[in-house]
């Protein structure tokens, strides 16, 4: 007697448990079942639990009875021919689907050398085990899994031509690679997924060597000779949209150039760019502050005397404007309507990003770095047979991190941009790094893939010999000219008089609490102080009372809030936000009484 | 030799006084001791902590940034007896919240005599752990037809805590009043003593007699004998010093528990301040860092010297500040500040934290020296 589960809901029971599992799974692979229905024994809580639920991951597995695969060479033929197809595969019950919980029951061999007797089915390619970023790591086996997740992590940000229809549409925050490539080392996935049609990488001569400190901490150099050559070089899309919103009482907005008279005008200069229409025109060059679309909205409240105060406009400015710290070049301007009938107005800007230094790369293992430097082409080191690297990667990168693939790769890439060949690296199944090394050594190279070099500067042999070869190498998306910021003075918020917050407004960094307790520690009490005086105020105080008073201007005289005028008063400086502090307790109705003292 | 050792008694600690006595070698002259004694005194100045020092804070960064590297876990002791030990920061953060009950209070207790070499060590051992009557219960039946509750005693049991049957019955008698028992043989028959037969009573009698407290020392919930450096000693889970320190065979002066507490009101304050030292220290040991002890023994004394333990919480040592803003910046501002309000309290601002608040120079460091001006009374006769 065993318990019969669908869905997690009791259905009934079952005298014979194993009979039931047993015919089931033979119905489905006839096809009577629906192929993702799955369904698993308990034995420990002597329950069948069958489950047809939706959310489930399932995964296809070849079916292996007797020890033996059902998929045979026959399969295989047919499909060569085109006359099966995967479905069919499934239809037939050579390849069933199964979910995380009838896996348990399952004994899964690795490949067909594997099966035994007590094996029910097999992997389709060894390579199934890991999934489809993951798949694109080639010599993937020779790694540590964390690396694999760190590299399959960093490919989904690498730049490239993620659609060939990008000049038409108008997605935010795009980023196209300008000359992507094939990778020479590539894996089965990479054929397909078609990967040459969506590259996101360059191949690049990469030697590993530190190079007078620049790249320490995972840093790369860069030879400033590739960068000028264009290795690297993305562009950059942002759009700017606006609708004409409408709004109660047949008010709309209006894209135009705004009047003078509109409230929140701002210079001139600002609207230089607009045309006629209020819309900037395309190739304009701008930065930061420009208005690219000009935009008026009606005023936000109604007023009864505004109604008769038809001599000034009491129209505001909403226009679209280059926010901080950024800058380029108008691409493409866009005029339809949305779904409301509201007319929009898109205008997507383009700016060329050249690898700049603090720019973002990685490799595919996982290997990732910022540019610490490029390097001028003469002071690169150069191999004995005049090859001057793209790339320099520092070698503390990788002992601690033990990405092998990494250093296959290098040698697949030398042997393969040498031979004039795309090496196989899918994990599990790749070219031997062994032959790799055999083939290196054919062609008149070391077959360690070490070089002599020589230091660019003074044209001395450098005594270690440079492991130097050929890698994809990846462009991510965070680049430093979307994310430096400084600040020495500017906006402040209204309430609290403190430095605002973020780059986009323009904003301090905070020194927190923990960063003070620095300060405290070293003994620096000026220092704290100045640090902290962002908000600083010098507010009069009245001596007797011990409460905050103004500065009447009209009278030239200092105002008590109780003794009034004449009360003997003083300037004492303090944060804003304490005399904030005291307003919020003056509001709860506690008198916070200052007792003043002389500071000296 | 004396003298000299008395000239330099203001100028060096005593204990450094008595380290350097015993490290001399046997012949000496006295210029060479003055060399020495001018040397030391000399490190000891430089080494001395200077005014104006934060060292409340350096102490709190010094432990508070290894504690991010700890493992947050308890680990499993290995051993018959399988108990748990809290360690890492869990410990540490109960350690210096003061807490009153801790989560794995512990005992090591050291022998006497020929005790410690392990004489009778299982039996006194056995003796000393907590035995509820439920420790002793083989099976319990409950007749409802007959109105009888039928125990069966694992009499092995017995014999191994070296109790009598007839003094159980006596426990047993005591704690169930109200009933009559009957001993046969291994089994014993509990009956309600009036007539009519309450089958609920025996329901309830049938709980409660699990835990009739029988035998060994209450708190005591695990023994563990372990061998340590040719020494016996008892770990225990569970820990009851005052009960403990009673017994004849317990060397009383290494005797340990991990409840601070404890240590306290039997000890006193002194010894709790040390044991506060000790339990952080060897916390932070385990985990293979690092922490200078002077860092640990400050937070130790600030935690003991009214006399009481306080932890470093809103209740214990901040509760205690004297001003009113340092207290509100740290939790709970606004019953600070109203209990302030109604008692009409003033905050000289004397400390940091309500400095900082003001953006005042804070009086630490730089900060603490103060200007003092000399006027001349004469001159300012003159000008008038």
């Amino acid at each position: 007697m065993s318990e019969v589960i669908l869905n997690g809901k009791f259905i009934g029971n079952v005298e014979n448990p194993q009979k039931l599992v047993d015919s089931f799974q033979e119905e489905r692979r006839k096809g009577k079942i629906h192929y993702s229905i799955n369904i698993y024994q308990d034995k420990v809580l002597n329950q069948v639990m069958i489950e047809s639920s939706k959310g489930r991951a399932i995964r296809p597995l070849i079916v292996v009875k007797d020890g033996k695969s059902l998929l045979t060479d026959k399969h295989l033929e047919q499909i060569q021919k085109n006359e099966l197809t995967f479905s069919d595969l499934v239809n037939q019950g050579v390849i069933e689907y199964l979910d995380a919980m009838e896996e348990e029951a399952a004994l899964v061999s690795f490949n067909e050398k594997g099966i035994t007797l007590n094996h029910t089915h097999m992997e389709i390619l060894p390579l199934a085990i890991v999934g489809l970023c993951t798949s694109l790591v080639p010599f993937g086996n020779f790694n540590q899994s964390t690396r694999l997740n760190a590299g399959s992590k960093n490919q989904k940000q690498a730049l490239g031509l993620y659609t060939a229809n990008y000049l038409v549409r108008m997605d935010m925050d795009v980023n196209i690679l300008q000359t992507p490539q094939i990778p020479v080392v590539k894996t089965i996935m990479h054929d397909s997924c078609d990967y040459e049609k969506h590259p996101s990488g360059q191949n690049v001569v990469v030697a590993i060597l530190s190079f007078d400190g620049y790249n320490m901490e995972d840093a790369i150099l860069l030879n400033k000779a590739s960068v000028e050559r264009g290795f690297a070089r993305s562009t950059y899309y942002r759009p700017v949209i606006t609708e004409e919103l409408r709004y109660s009482g047949g008010l709309i907005d209006e894209i135009s150039v705004p009047d003078k008279d509109v409230k929140g005008y701002k210079t001139e200069k600002d609207y230089r760019l607009l045309e006629g229409d209020g819309i900037i025109y395309p190739e304009a060059v701008i930065a930061e502050g420009d208005v690219v679309i000009g935009k008026t909205s009606p005023p936000r409240f109604l007023s009864s005397l505004d109604e008769y105060n038809l001599t000034t406009s009491s129209r505001r400015e909403s226009s679209m404007t280059i926010k901080h710290g950024e800058k380029g070049i108008v691409d493409f301007i866009l005029l339809t309507e949305n779904n409301e009938g509201n007319k929009l107005v898109q205008v997507r800007l383009r700016d060329q990003r050249i690898p700049e230094m603090g720019d973002k790369f990685t490799s595919r293992h996982g290997q990732k770095g910022v540019i610490g430097l490029i390097i001028d082409t003469e002071d690169m080191p150069y191999s004995a047979s005049g090859i001057v690297p793209d790339i320099i990667f520092n070698p503390h990168g990788i002992p601690s991190r033990m990405t092998m693939s990494h250093l296959i790769e290098l040698i697949g890439g030398k042997v393969g941009s040498l031979a004039g060949r795309y090496i196989d690296g899918t994990a599990f199944e790749s070219e031997q790094h062994v032959d790799l090394r055999k083939e290196l050594a054919r062609m008149g190279f070391r077959e360690d893939g070490t070089e002599t070099f020589y230091n660019g500067r003074t044209g001395e042999m450098l005594k270690a010999q440079i492991f130097v070869g050929d890698m994809y190498y990846l462009k991510l998306k965070h680049m430093v000219s979307n994310k430096v910021h400084a600040r020495a003075r500017g906006p402040i918020q209204l309430l609290t008089r403190q430095p605002t917050e973020g780059r986009a407004k323009e904003g301090g960094l905070r020194l927190g609490e923990m960063e003070k307790d620095t300060f405290v520690s070293h003994g620096v009490a000026s220092l704290l102080k100045e640090r902290f005086d962002s908000d600083k105020v010098a507010v009069p105080v009245c001596i007797k009372s011990g409460l905050i008073g103004y500065y009447d201007k009209r009278k030239d005289r200092l105002v008590s809030p109780i003794y009034g005028e004449g009360a003997e008063m003083a300037y004492v400086e303090m944060s804003y936000a304490f005399k904030l502090l005291l307003d919020e307790l003056k509001s709860f109705g506690i008198y916070p009484k200052l007792e003043l003292e002389d500071k000296y | 030799m004396e003298a000299l050792y008395k000239e330099y008694q203001d100028k060096i600690s005593g204990k450094l006084l008595s380290d350097i006595k015993e490290a001399m070698p046997e012949k000496y002259t006295k210029s060479q001791l003055k060399e020495i004694l001018d040397l030391v005194a000399e490190e000891y100045e430089v080494s001395k902590i200077e005014a104006g020092e934060s060292v409340g804070l350096v102490s709190a960064q010094s432990v508070g940034e290894p504690g991010t590297q700890m493992t947050l876990n308890t680990f499993h002791f290995a051993g018959v007896a399988e108990f748990n030990v809290t360690v890492g920061l869990p410990r540490i953060i109960e350690i210096l919240d003061g807490r009153k009950k801790i989560s794995t209070p512990m005992m090591e207790i050291y022998l006497k005599g020929p005790y410690a070499k392990g004489k009778d060590i299982k039996k006194i051992a056995e003796s000393i752990k907590q035995t509820e009557f439920r420790d002793f219960i083989r099976e319990i039946s409950l007749e409802i037809t007959e109105g009888i509750l039928e125990v069966t005693i694992d009499l092995d049991k017995l014999k191994r805590v070296d109790l009598k049957e007839v003094k159980l019955m006596k426990i047993l008698e005591k704690a169930l009043k109200g009933f009559t028992l009957k001993q046969d043989k291994n089994k014993v028959i509990i009956k309600t003593k009036g007539k009519q037969e309450s089958i609920s009573e025996l329901y309830k009698a049938k709980e409660k007699i699990k835990s009739i407290y029988v035998s060994g020392i209450k708190g005591i919930l695990q023994v563990l004998p372990v061998k340590r450096e040719e020494e016996f000693i008892i770990m225990t889970a569970g820990s009851n010093l005052k009960e403990i320190f009673k017994l004849d065979y317990v060397d009383t002066d290494r005797t340990l528990t991990n409840d601070i507490f404890e240590i306290r009101d039997i000890l006193g304050i002194e010894a709790a301040r040390q044991a506060v030292i000790n339990e952080v220290f060897k916390v932070i040991e385990n985990q293979g860092l690092n922490v200078d002890i002077r860092h640990i023994m400050l937070i130790s004394d600030t935690m003991s010297f009214t006399g009481k333990v306080r932890g470093i919480t809103r209740y214990g040592v901040v509760n205690d500040k004297s001003s009113v803003l340092a207290r509100a910046s740290f939790e709970t501002p606004v019953k600070h500040i109203i209990n302030a309000a109604l008692i009409g309290e003033t905050d000289p601002l004397s400390s940091v934290v309500e400095n900082v608040m003001i953006n005042q120079m804070i009086p630490v460091g730089t900060g603490l020296p103060k200007l003092v001006a000399q006027i001349n009374k004469k001159e300012d006769k003159k000008k008038k």
